[in-house]
C-alpha cells in the first residue's frame, strides 16, 4: 500500500528520467551555468551520437549522447543550464532530481573560468548531492585572454573532487576530463567534497538533525543534504523524496542494471 | 512493505528549527556564497583586466539608452545592405544557367517525342519552380545566414534582448519574449519552442501568439528578394541598394512594434496579469570561429531551408501547372480561383492570385513567391525567364504592379497566418486548438486591416 510506483504516476528511479542503462555502462550528468559553452562540451564528447527530446512531464528541453571510452560505454546526460539547484523552476528541478534520483555515476559540473565565484555555487550544490563529482573548469582560453589564472589543484584541494581545466571549444583538456570522468564513474576514484560550513545555529541544528535522518532514511540520500532541506523546510522536494523512497523500493528496475542501493552513494 | 514518510522529520526539524525556521534558509545561500568566495579568492588570480573594462565599455554603448536603438538599427542595416547588395549577381547568374539548362531540357522531351502534357507539368511545372527557388533564394540565404550566425557567436542577439527588454516589461510581456521573438527570426516553429522558457503560462502565450510578426529564415529570403527585384531599376542604381536596405530594415522594425502592440493589447485584455521579472546574463564577447560558422549556417540553415522549400516546391509547382493548364469553360481554374480572391484581394491593395499564393503556400512560406511566380507564368503569354529583369517586367509591366502592391505583399508577408509547421508546433506545445486557431487569426487580422489601411490611405491621397 503507500505511495508505490504507480498509484503517484510518478516514476522516481532512473526510469522517469528514461536514462536507460541498458546498452551503457555508466551514465554521467553534464550540470553547468548557463553560458559556460556545457554544450560545447556535450557536442564535443558526444560527437554525432546524441539526441534531443523532453524531460518526461516537464516542458524542458534535453539531450543525451554517447561516447566510449577504453571499451566501456558511457551516456552523457545534458542537465537544463542552471546557477542554483535552490529553487522549485521547472529548470533546476529537473537538474536537482536527476542528480539526486537517477544518481548517475559521475557528474560534471562546468564551470567558466572568467566568473568562477558565482559559478562555484553551483558546483558547491552539487558536491552536497553527490560526491561523484568532476568539476571542468572551462573557457580556459577566454581566461588567459583575460588575463585571469585558475589554479586548478588548489581548487581540487579545496574542494575535494577532481578539477580539470579545458577549452572545449579547442578540445583541450577534454582528454584528460574523460580519464576523470572514468576515474570516478568506476570507482577507482572516490571523491570526498569538502562539506560546506554554515553559520552556527545551522551547523548546531544539523548536528542534532542528522543522525536521525542517519537512521530513518540510510544512505540511499545524502543525509547532510536532506538534513539541510528539512530544516530549510522545501516542501515540495521534500515530497518529491518521499515518492523517490517508496517509488525505490516498490518499482522494479526495469533496464537491465540493478542499481544496488545498499552500498550508498 | 512499510511506507517511508518523511513527515515525523520534518516535525523534529521544525522543532528544531524553533523560530530560527527564516533564517536558515539564508543561512544556507549566505554559507554557499561565502564558501565560493573564499574558495574563488584562493585560486584566481588578474594580472590584468583591461579586456573585461573593454566589454564594459562596449556595452555601455550598444546597451546604452540612447545608442542601443540606433546602433541595432545600423547592424541590422549592414546585414541587409549586405545582402541585398551582394545577391543581386550571383541571383542573375544562377537565373541564367538554370533555364537554359530548362530550354535544352525542352529540347531533350522534343527529341524524344513526349507527350506536351507531361513535358509541361515536369518541365514548366516542376523544373521551373525548382529553378526560381533556387534563383531567388539561394544567395540571399547563403550570405544572410553566415551573417546572422556570426552575430549569435559574437554574444550580440543577448544585447538586443536586453535593450528590447524594457519595452516588452511595458506590453505586459515577459523580458524573455525579446529572446524568443530573436529566435523567431530564424524560425517561428522554434521560436514557439523556444517560448518554454518563459515560466508564466499567460505571458508564454502572449509570446506564442505574436512570434509570427517577426520574418523567419522562409520570408526573409521573400522580403529581401522582393525588395531589390522591385527597387533594383525603379531608382537608379546606386542607390537602389540602399533603398532596398532601409526597406527590409524598416520591415522588421514594423514587425517588431506590431509585436509589442499585440502583446499589449493581449494582456490588457483576454490574456491580463502582471509581468514577472527575470535575469539576463549579458555573456561576455567571444571571438567568433569563423570556419565554423560557415559551415553550420551553410548546412544547419541555408540547405536546410533550401531542401524545404524544394520539396515543397516541385510538387507546388506541378499543381500549379495542373491548375493553370486545365480549364472550365474557357478560364483556367487558378484563375477562376484568383478570380474570386480578386476583390477582396484588390481591396488590401494585393490581386488574386498574390493572396491565393499566399494561401497556397500555407505548407511553407519560402514557396510563396516561387507559387506567385508560376502562377502568373503559366496563366500568361510568356514562357521563359531570363533574368531578375525579365521578373521585374513580368511583375510591373505585365500584372500592373506598382510600389503600392509590393509593400502590401511584403506587409501582408509579414502579418499573416503562420505556416503549417508553426501551427502544429503551436498545437503540440498549448494543446488547444483554440490557441492554435488564435495564433492564426490575430496576424491574419492585423495583416489585413494594415494592408487595407495603406492601400486605401495612399490611394485616397492620391500617391498611386
Amino acid at each position: 500500500m503507500g505511495l508505490t510506483y504507480q498509484s503517484t504516476g510518478q516514476l522516481t528511479t532512473r526510469e522517469m528520467f528514461d536514462a536507460k542503462s541498458d546498452n551503457c555502462d555508466y551514465i554521467i550528468a553534464l550540470a553547468g551555468n548557463p553560458n559556460t559553452g556545457k554544450s560545447t562540451v556535450f557536442n564535443a564528447l558526444t560527437g554525432l551520437r546524441q539526441h534531443t527530446g523532453n524531460w518526461p512531464g516537464k516542458t524542458v528541453q534535453r539531450a543525451e549522447g554517447n561516447y566510449i571510452y577504453k571499451s566501456h560505454r558511457y551516456r552523457l546526460i545534458d542537465l537544463p543550464g542552471t546557477y542554483s539547484l535552490l529553487s522549485n523552476s521547472a529548470d533546476e528541478e529537473v537538474a536537482r532530481d536527476f542528480i539526486c534520483f537517477a544518481r548517475p555515476d559521475a557528474t560534471i559540473v562546468v564551470l567558466d573560468a572568467t566568473c568562477l565565484e558565482r559559478n562555484l555555487n553551483l558546483a558547491l550544490q552539487v558536491m552536497e548531492i553527490t560526491n561523484k563529482v568532476v568539476v571542468c573548469v572551462n573557457l580556459i582560453d577566454e581566461a588567459r585572454r583575460k588575463k585571469i589564472q585558475v589554479d586548478a589543484a588548489k581548487l581540487s584541494e579545496r574542494l575535494g573532487v577532481p578539477v580539470v581545466s579545458t577549452a572545449a571549444r579547442s578540445n583541450e583538456g577534454l582528454p584528460r576530463l574523460i580519464e576523470l570522468v572514468s576515474d570516478v564513474a568506476s570507482k577507482r576514484v572516490c571523491p570526498k567534497p569538502q562539506p560546506v560550513s554554515y553559520s552556527k545555529d545551522l551547523e548546531e541544528a544539523i548536528a542534532r538533525l542528522e543522525p536521525r535522518v542517519r537512521d530513518v532514511i540510510g544512505k540511499d540520500i545524502n543525509p547532510r543534504w536532506l538534513t539541510l532541506r528539512l530544516l530549510d523546510g522545501d516542501t515540495r522536494l521534500l515530497q518529491a523524496i518521499e515518492n523517490h523512497l517508496n517509488a525505490g523500493r516498490t518499482a522494479p528496475v526495469v533496464h537491465g542494471r540493478r542499481r544496488d542501493y545498499s552500498n550508498g552513494a | 512493505m512499510a511506507h517511508k514518510t518523511l513527515t515525523p522529520l520534518l516535525e523534529e526539524a521544525q522543532k528544531i528549527a524553533g523560530p530560527h525556521q527564516g533564517q536558515f534558509r539564508d543561512s544556507i545561500v549566505t554559507g554557499i556564497y561565502r564558501t565560493a568566495e573564499q574558495i574563488a579568492g584562493d585560486v584566481v588570480s588578474h594580472t590584468s583586466t583591461k579586456r573585461q573594462d573593454l566589454d564594459r565599455q562596449i556595452d555601455n554603448i550598444i546597451t546604452s539608452p540612447v545608442w542601443g536603438f540606433p546602433v541595432m538599427f545600423g547592424v541590422l542595416a549592414v546585414v541587409f545592405w549586405v545582402t541585398i547588395a551582394g545577391a543581386n549577381v550571383p541571383s542573375g547568374i544562377l537565373a541564367t544557367g538554370l533555364f537554359w539548362i530548362e530550354a535544352r531540357l525542352t529540347d531533350l522531351f522534343m527529341a524524344l517525342n513526349t507527350p506536351g502534357w507531361l513535358h509541361g507539368f515536369l518541365v514548366l511545372g516542376v523544373y521551373r519552380s525548382l529553378a526560381w527557388v533556387i534563383s531567388v533564394m539561394l544567395p540571399p540565404m547563403a550570405i544572410f545566414f553566415p551573417l546572422f550566425t556570426l552575430l549569435e557567436d559574437l554574444g550580440y542577439l543577448p544585447r538586443v534582448a536586453f535593450n528590447l527588454d524594457h519595452f516588452f516589461h511595458k506590453a505586459g510581456a515577459h523580458g524573455k519574449q525579446a529572446l524568443t521573438m530573436s529566435m523567431g527570426f530564424g524560425c517561428n516553429a522554434a521560436g514557439i519552442i523556444a517560448c518554454r522558457i518563459i515560466e508564466s503560462p499567460r505571458e508564454r502565450l502572449i509570446a506564442t501568439l505574436t512570434n509570427n510578426f517577426v520574418p523567419c529564415n522562409g520570408r526573409f529570403p521573400t522580403l529581401i528578394a522582393l525588395v531589390s527585384i522591385f527597387i533594383a531599376g525603379s531608382v537608379s542604381l546606386s542607390l537602389s541598394s540602399a533603398v532596398a536596405t532601409l526597406a527590409v530594415a524598416g520591415l522588421v522594425v514594423f514587425g517588431i512594434a506590431v509585436t509589442l502592440s499585440i502583446s499589449w493589447l493581449l494582456s490588457k485584455t483576454i490574456l491580463r496579469g502582471e509581468p514577472s521579472s527575470f535575469t539576463l546574463e549579458l555573456p561576455p564577447y567571444r571571438k567568433p570561429l569563423v570556419g565554423q560558422v560557415l559551415v553550420r549556417s551553410v548546412l544547419d540553415r541555408t540547405i536546410f531551408v533550401l531542401s524545404r522549400a524544394i520539396v515543397i516546391a516541385a510538387p507546388a509547382g506541378g499543381l500549379i501547372w495542373i491548375l493553370a493548364n486545365t480549364t472550365v469553360g474557357d478560364a483556367s481554374v487558378l484563375s477562376i480561383l484568383a478570380g474570386w480572391l480578386d476583390p477582396l484581394a484588390r481591396f488590401m491593395g494585393l490581386d488574386g492570385f498574390i493572396l491565393l499564393a499566399f494561401i497556397l503556400g500555407l505548407p511553407a512560406n519560402e514557396i510563396v513567391l516561387p507559387i506567385l511566380i508560376m502562377s502568373y507564368v503559366c496563366g500568361g503569354a510568356m514562357t521563359e525567364l531570363a533574368s531578375l529583369t525579365d521578373l521585374r517586367h513580368l511583375l510591373v509591366d505585365q500584372h500592373g504592379w506598382t510600389w503600392l502592391t509590393a509593400l502590401c505583399t511584403m506587409v501582408f508577408s509579414l502579418c499573416h497566418w503562420p505556416c503549417g509547421t508553426t501551427l502544429f508546433t503551436i498545437q503540440r506545445e498549448q494543446h488547444n486548438w483554440r490557441w492554435t486557431l488564435l495564433a492564426a487569426m490575430i496576424p491574419t487580422t492585423v495583416g489585413v486591416i494594415i494592408c487595407m489601411l495603406i492601400n486605401n490611405l495612399v490611394r485616397a491621397i492620391g500617391l498611386v
